[in-house]
C-alpha cells in the first residue's frame, strides 16, 4: 500500500519536473514583461525537435544534443521577442496573450512543414537505457531519475545565475521594477530579450527531458497547458513557486490517476488550479498586491 | 463629408444616426434576405455558419470587447448550449422552448464561471476559464448516460410550429433572424445604463465602482448574457452540424472563438460579424490557395501557420481589427485629402501595469 503510494509519488515528481520546467519559462517571462507566453509549450516542442535533429541527422551524443537544442532555442526565443513581442509591449494583457497564442499556432504549423519533422511521432534515444532503480520498494526508470536529477541541477544553475551573475541580478532588477532598473543603467529592452531567450532555452531543456516519456510530436506542446496550473499554484511570478507548483501538479495527477475514477487524471490539474484561484488567488509563493488609489 | 448636428439628447441613442446608415443597413438586410435565391447551396451553408458564429462572436464581444473580461472558455458554453438542445429535442420539447432553455442553462453556467471572475483579473481569469473549459469537456466525455460520451449525439431537423426546417433556406432564415435579433438586443443593451456600466468597468474598474456601479453584479451579468448568446449559437450549431461530440468543444475551439473578436476588432459589434465571416471563409480560401502550392505542404500545417500569422499580424499592425481598417478607409475618403495617420494612433498603456507599485 505504502509502496504503491511512494511509486506513484515518485512517478508524479518525475512528470512534475517537466511541468515545472515549462512553468519556469512562464514565470521568467511573466516577471520580466508581464506577458504570459501561451507559446511556451510550443517552444518546448520545437526544442525537442531540434534535439531530435541533432541526435538523428547529425548523430551527436545526448549531452551535445541538449546543448544544441538549448542554444538554438535561446536564439529562437530572442528572435520571437524582438519581432513579435516588443512591438506590443505595454498593450493590454489580453492582446499580448493572443499574440503568443498566434505564435504557438505558427510554430506548430511550421514544424509540420519541415521535411523530416512533419506530423509523425518520434522518440529520442537516451544513454540511460532500460535500467531501473529501486527506492524503498518503489521502482523508478533511470530516465525518470535522470529527469529529476537534471531538473534539480538546472534549478541550482539558475539559482546561482540569478544570485551571483551580473546579468542574473540585472534580470531580477528588471522584473521587479523596469523604470528603476532603467535608471540604474540596465538596458531593459535587451534584458527582456535575453529573458525570452532564457525561457525558451529552459523550455528546450524540458522538451528533451520529456521526449523519452511522451514522444516528440508537433502537438506535444499542449502539455504546456498543464504547466499553467503549475505556475498558478506556485504563484505566478515566483521562480521557486513554479518548481513547487509543477511538482504538486505532477503528484496530484499521478495520484488522481490511480485512486480516483477514470477521467480524473486529465482534469485533476485544472480542478486544483480552480480551487487555488478561488481560495488563494496569489498562489503559494505569490506576493499579494493591493491597489492603491 | 457628413456633419451630424445634435439638437436633442435622444439623437445620441438613436438606432440609426443618419439616413445614410438606414439606407446601407436596409440594403444589407435586403441582400441577406434575398441571398438564398442568388447563391448556391454550398455558399448558403457557409452563410449558416457565419450567422451562427456571428451570434457567438456577439456574445463574446459583449464580454471581451465591452466588459473587458478575458475568456478562453467559451467553447464550453457553446457545448452546454448544443448538448442542452440535443437532449431536449430528444425528449420531444418544442424548439422555441428548447433554445430558450439552452440559452438559460448556458447563462447559469456562465454565472458559475462569473463568480470566480469577480476576484480574478487578466491572466488569472484567462487561466480560470481555460481550466473550466477543460473540465466541462471532460464532463461531457465521461457522462455517458446523458451526453453519449465520445460517441456523440445526433440531432434531427428543427420543427418550428409544425414546420420541419430541413431545407437550407429555412434554416438560413431562422439563423439569420436569430443573429439579427441578437445584434439588435446587444445594440439596445449597449445604449442602456447596463451597457454603459459594462463599458465603464472595461475602461476602469476603480472609476466604475466610484460611480456606484456594482462590479460583482455587472460582471456576473455580463458573463451570463455572453454565455446565453453563446448557448443560442451552440444550439443552432448542433442543428447545423447534426452531430455533436466532445471534440468540437475543446480549448482550440475557444481560441478560435476569441480570434473572431480580435480579428473583427475588439469593442465593435460590426467586428463580431466581420470576424465571424473571416473565420469561416479563411479555410475555404486556404483550400483554394492549396491548388497553387506544392504537394508536400500539409493542409493542417498550412492552416495553422496562416491562422497564426493573421492573428499576430492583426494585433501588431491593425489592433482595431477588420472594422478598424474599414473605419480608417472610410475616414480617409471622408476627409480626403486631410487624412493623418495619427488619427487612430493607439496609446501604449505602460502606466496601466497590473503590478501595482
Amino acid at each position: 500500500m505504502f509502496t504503491q503510494f511512494l511509486q506513484l509519488t515518485l512517478a508524479g515528481i518525475a512528470q512534475g519536473c517537466v511541468y515545472a520546467l515549462v512553468a519556469l519559462g512562464f514565470v521568467l517571462i511573466y516577471k520580466a514583461t508581464e506577458t504570459v507566453n501561451f507559446a511556451q509549450g510550443d517552444l518546448m516542442m520545437l526544442g525537442a525537435f531540434f534535439g531530435l535533429t541533432a541526435s538523428t541527422v547529425l548523430g551527436w551524443p545526448y549531452w551535445a544534443t541538449i546543448l544544441f537544442a538549448v542554444v538554438v532555442m535561446a536564439a529562437v526565443g530572442m528572435l520571437i521577442e524582438r519581432i513579435v513581442i516588443r512591438p506590443v509591449l505595454g498593450y493590454p494583457t489580453f492582446t499580448v496573450v493572443m499574440i503568443t497564442i498566434g505564435v504557438g499556432y505558427i510554430l506548430r504549423g511550421v514544424v509540420t512543414m519541415v521535411p523530416g519533422w512533419g506530423t509523425d511521432t518520434y522518440s529520442l534515444k537516451t544513454p540511460f537505457g532500460d535500467a531501473v532503480i529501486r527506492i524503498g520498494g518503489a521502482v523508478l526508470a533511470t530516465e525518470q531519475v535522470a529527469t529529476i536529477g537534471l531538473t534539480a541541477a538546472l534549478c541550482l544553475v539558475l539559482y546561482l545565475f540569478f544570485r551571483f551573475a551580473k546579468l542574473g541580478v540585472a534580470m531580477q532588477a528588471t522584473s521587479q521594477n523596469q523604470l528603476a532598473a532603467y535608471y540604474m543603467g540596465i538596458p531593459v529592452q535587451r534584458v527582456n530579450m535575453l529573458i525570452w531567450g532564457l525561457a525558451a532555452a529552459v523550455a528546450a531543456f524540458g522538451g528533451i527531458l520529456l521526449a523519452p516519456v511522451a514522444f516528440i510530436h508537433s502537438n506535444m506542446g499542449f502539455i504546456g497547458l498543464k504547466a499553467f496550473p503549475a505556475a498558478v499554484v506556485g504563484g505566478f511570478g515566483s521562480v521557486p513557486g513554479a518548481i513547487v507548483g509543477g511538482l504538486i501538479i505532477g503528484i496530484v495527477e499521478a495520484l488522481a490517476g490511480f485512486y480516483l475514477p477514470e477521467g480524473f487524471k486529465d482534469v485533476a490539474a485544472y480542478v486544483v488550479v480552480l480551487a487555488v484561484l478561488l481560495f488563494m488567488p496569489s498562489g503559494i509563493f505569490g506576493e499579494t498586491v493591493r491597489k492603491k488609489v | 463629408m457628413r456633419f451630424i448636428f445634435k439638437t436633442d439628447y435622444n439623437q445620441d441613442i438613436r438606432l440609426f444616426q443618419h439616413g445614410g446608415q438606414m439606407f446601407w443597413y436596409g440594403l444589407l438586410g435586403l441582400v441577406l434576405l434575398a441571398a438564398p435565391f442568388i447563391v448556391s447551396g454550398y455558399v448558403l451553408s457557409q452563410l449558416h455558419f457565419i450567422c451562427i458564429y456571428a451570434i457567438v462572436g456577439l456574445g463574446l464581444m459583449l464580454l471581451v470587447g465591452y466588459t473587458g473580461q478575458i475568456s478562453l472558455g467559451h467553447a464550453a458554453f457553446l457545448g452546454v448550449g448544443a448538448y442542452t438542445e440535443a437532449l431536449l429535442q430528444g425528449a420531444g420539447v418544442p424548439f422555441v422552448v428548447s433554445i430558450c432553455c439552452a440559452a438559460l442553462f448556458a447563462a447559469i453556467v456562465g454565472v458559475i464561471v462569473g463568480l470566480p471572475a469577480l476576484r480574478l483579473k487578466g491572466v488569472y481569469l484567462a487561466i480560470a476559464t481555460l481550466a473550466f473549459n477543460v473540465i466541462v469537456e471532460e464532463i461531457i466525455t465521461r457522462w455517458d448516460s446523458v451526453t453519449g460520451g465520445s460517441q456523440g449525439k445526433s440531432l434531427k431537423a428543427i420543427e418550428l410550429f409544425g414546420w420541419r426546417l430541413s431545407s437550407g433556406e429555412s434554416f438560413y432564415y431562422l439563423s439569420l433572424a436569430l443573429a439579427a435579433l441578437s445584434c439588435l438586443a446587444l445594440i439596445n443593451l449597449l445604449r442602456s445604463p447596463t451597457g454603459r456600466a459594462f463599458v465603464a468597468i472595461r475602461d476602469s474598474e476603480i472609476s466604475a465602482s466610484c460611480l456606484g456601479i456594482n462590479l460583482a453584479r455587472y460582471k456576473t451579468l455580463s458573463f451570463a448574457l455572453s454565455a446565453a448568446l453563446t448557448g443560442i449559437g451552440g444550439a443552432l450549431y448542433a442543428h447545423k452540424v447534426g452531430f455533436i461530440s466532445p471534440e468540437q468543444f475543446t480549448l482550440i475551439q475557444s481560441i478560435e472563438l476569441v480570434t473572431i473578436v480580435i480579428i473583427g476588432g475588439v469593442g465593435s459589434l460590426h467586428g463580431a460579424v466581420l470576424g465571424a465571416a473571416f473565420i469561416i471563409l479563411l479555410p475555404q480560401a486556404l483550400s483554394i490557395a492549396k491548388d497553387w502550392l506544392p504537394e508536400s505542404i500539409p493542409q493542417a500545417g498550412l492552416q495553422s501557420v496562416v491562422f497564426g500569422l493573421i492573428l499576430v499580424g492583426f494585433i501588431i499592425f491593425e489592433p482595431y481589427g477588420l472594422y478598424g481598417r474599414w473605419l480608417k478607409i472610410r475616414t480617409y475618403f471622408d476627409v480626403f485629402p486631410f487624412y493623418r495617420r495619427g488619427t487612430f494612433r493607439r496609446q501604449r498603456g505602460y502606466l496601466r501595469s497590473e503590478r501595482l507599485r
